[in-house]
């Protein structure tokens, strides 16, 4: 059983179909919610290459998420960074057997249109790319394929959600190898939702409505929040996570589940890391397990990383509309 | 038999909503019952029936045999444990396992149930979609697939009855106390498949 909160919307991507002389509906909200659920306590690794996603794949990634460059490499290129070349993504979807994801830019409509057309299986609406709308993001209730979109705060995450976002992601800093800003993300949306929940438990519609407008959203998915007491979308941790420690460090604040960006192949050891922050992510409640995790990488081997302090870009800055 | 105890494999996906569900279900039926996560040799050990959830199957069966929980599960259900697998646990289950793409690739299976399972069988998830069932097991009421990059079975052996049908194409099927569906009865409110999981455990245990 799964929150269909504001499904009214669907409307824009149902899609009937005939099967074996049965009616089909795709596109409903129920099966692209239910598509994120599916990942839970799983690992998404980003990939650039058929051999990237083979050693993904073969590490136990739950999915894999394509890009034309690793986010640290879109750091240290600059430049406008885009959705990754039609060729690369078929390239991938023809050799794994595990969900195939690729980013697309904030607003940017026509790149989640092909992505849409090529058949990948989730787009990442995602502020490691350039933004191609600085005011707006994709109404992602008109397309079959669901979305995943990052947030700072509950007031991003749930206006993404109200804009059709089967899935949640902290933004956390991405490519910088540095953990801290995912860590802050999820823990204010964690702060607001419980806030939200006791306004709930109290009855205060008068708070609940000035809750939702300081939010930016409607009322009743502020009620729902408050309902669950989690966000109604599968919520992963993503944005500079490297370690196993980092992943059960995440999981251990309530993440559904673990992007890892620059982490794995910006490292030295890829193969062993990702089986290792495969493992830390499913027994993260388990210490000597996930010991048993941080045993099997070398921190030597771990990306530098960037002190945040530092850094010129913020990409978490974008799409905060 | 102390409190009737379902365990859901608590490696990788569907994991609480399956947990819900058998709650719900117990509570339907007016049973006491508990529900617990099961992760180590150990808890599989302990419970009186078995729920693998949807996921990836690839990632379970990897997971599972490192700790071999895989091989503990896989004596259970010789030993008669009851079990219902959902998507990936149906992958998990099955004799035999091919993706529709890719064709056979090597991951770890239980290959316990006498059934071939064609992986991604109806396509990548834009092609995902909710349908109708007619389960006659379990009464005349339609039952809401939801099918998800769903597998679908498509060969059963002799000892194998078959439960639902998507015209041609088997999408349910049962094997003494083994049950495999290729769609996710954890994301709808419909507890029937999990009560005749519970049922299966009262009868065995009690």
């Amino acid at each position: 059983m799964i929150s269909l909160v504001a499904a009214i919307k669907q409307s824009g991507s149902l899609r009937y179909s005939e099967l074996e002389g049965f009616e089909v509906r795709h596109g409903t909200v129920l099966v692209k919610r239910g598509f994120a659920h599916m990942q839970k306590h799983g690992v998404i690794m980003d990939v650039t290459s058929v051999e990237q996603a083979q050693i993904a794949e073969e590490a136990g990634a739950v999915a894999v998420m394509v890009l034309d460059k690793l986010p640290y490499d879109v750091r240290k290129a600059g430049g406008v960074a885009r959705t990754a070349s039609v060729k690369a993504i078929e390239e991938i979807m023809d050799h794994v057997t595990i969900p195939v994801m690729a980013k697309c830019r904030i607003g940017h409509t026509y790149e989640a249109k092909v992505l849409e057309a090529m058949g990948v299986d989730m787009i990442d609406e995602s502020e490691v790319l350039m933004p191609a709308d600085e005011e707006r993001h994709i109404w992602k209730w008109d397309f079959t394929t669901p979305f995943v979109c990052g947030a700072r705060d509950l007031g991003e995450a749930l206006r993404r959600i109200e804009e059709g976002a089967s899935m949640i992601r902290t933004k956390g800093e991405p490519g910088t190898g540095n953990v801290a800003e995912a860590v802050r993300h999820i823990r204010m949306v964690n702060d607001e939702i419980r806030r939200i929940k006791a306004l709930y438990e109290s009855g205060d519609q008068q708070e609940l409505i000035r809750a939702a407008r300081e939010l930016r959203v409607s009322y009743e998915l502020v009620v729902e929040t408050g309902r669950l007491g989690r966000l109604p979308v599968v919520n992963f941790a993503a944005g500079g996570i490297a370690t196993p420690a980092d992943a059960a460090l995440m999981m251990s604040l309530g993440c559904d589940g673990i992007f890892v960006g620059s982490g794995i192949f910006k490292s030295e050891d890829p193969l062993e890391r990702a089986q290792a922050i495969v493992l830390a992510t499913t027994f993260y409640d388990d210490p000597a397990k996930v010991a048993e995790a941080q045993e099997m990488v070398d921190e030597k081997k771990s990306m530098m990383g960037f002190d945040l302090k530092t850094l010129e870009l913020k990409m978490q800055e974008r799409g905060t509309a | 038999m102390k409190k009737p105890t379902i365990g859901v494999l608590a490696l990788q996906g569907a994991i609480e909503e399956h947990i819900s569900m058998t709650k719900l279900a117990f509570k339907e039926m007016g049973v006491e019952g508990s529900v617990q996560l099961v992760k180590t040799v150990g808890e599989v050990n302990a419970v009186h029936g078995l729920i693998i959830p949807g996921g990836e199957s690839t990632v379970m069966g990897r997971l599972s045999s490192v700790n071999q929980t895989l091989q503990a599960v896989k004596q259970r259900i010789y030993d008669g444990m009851p079990i219902l697998g959902t998507c990936a646990g149906l992958i998990l289950l099955a004799r035999k396992v091919y993706d529709r793409v890719l064709g056979e690739t090597p991951q770890p299976i239980l290959g316990v149930m006498d059934v071939v399972v064609e992986r991604n069988a109806f396509g990548r998830q834009k092609e995902s979609f909710e349908a109708e069932l007619e389960i006659p097991t379990i009464g005349d009421k339609k039952f809401p697939g939801v099918f998800i990059r769903a597998p679908a079975i498509r060969e059963v052996g002799p000892q194998v009855k078959v439960l639902s049908k998507l015209g041609k194409i088997a999408v349910a099927a049962q094997q003494g106390k083994m049950i495999g569906t290729a769609f996710h009865p954890e994301l709808t409110e419909d507890t029937r498949i999990h009560q005749l999981l519970i049922n299966m455990m009262m009868d065995t245990y009690l």
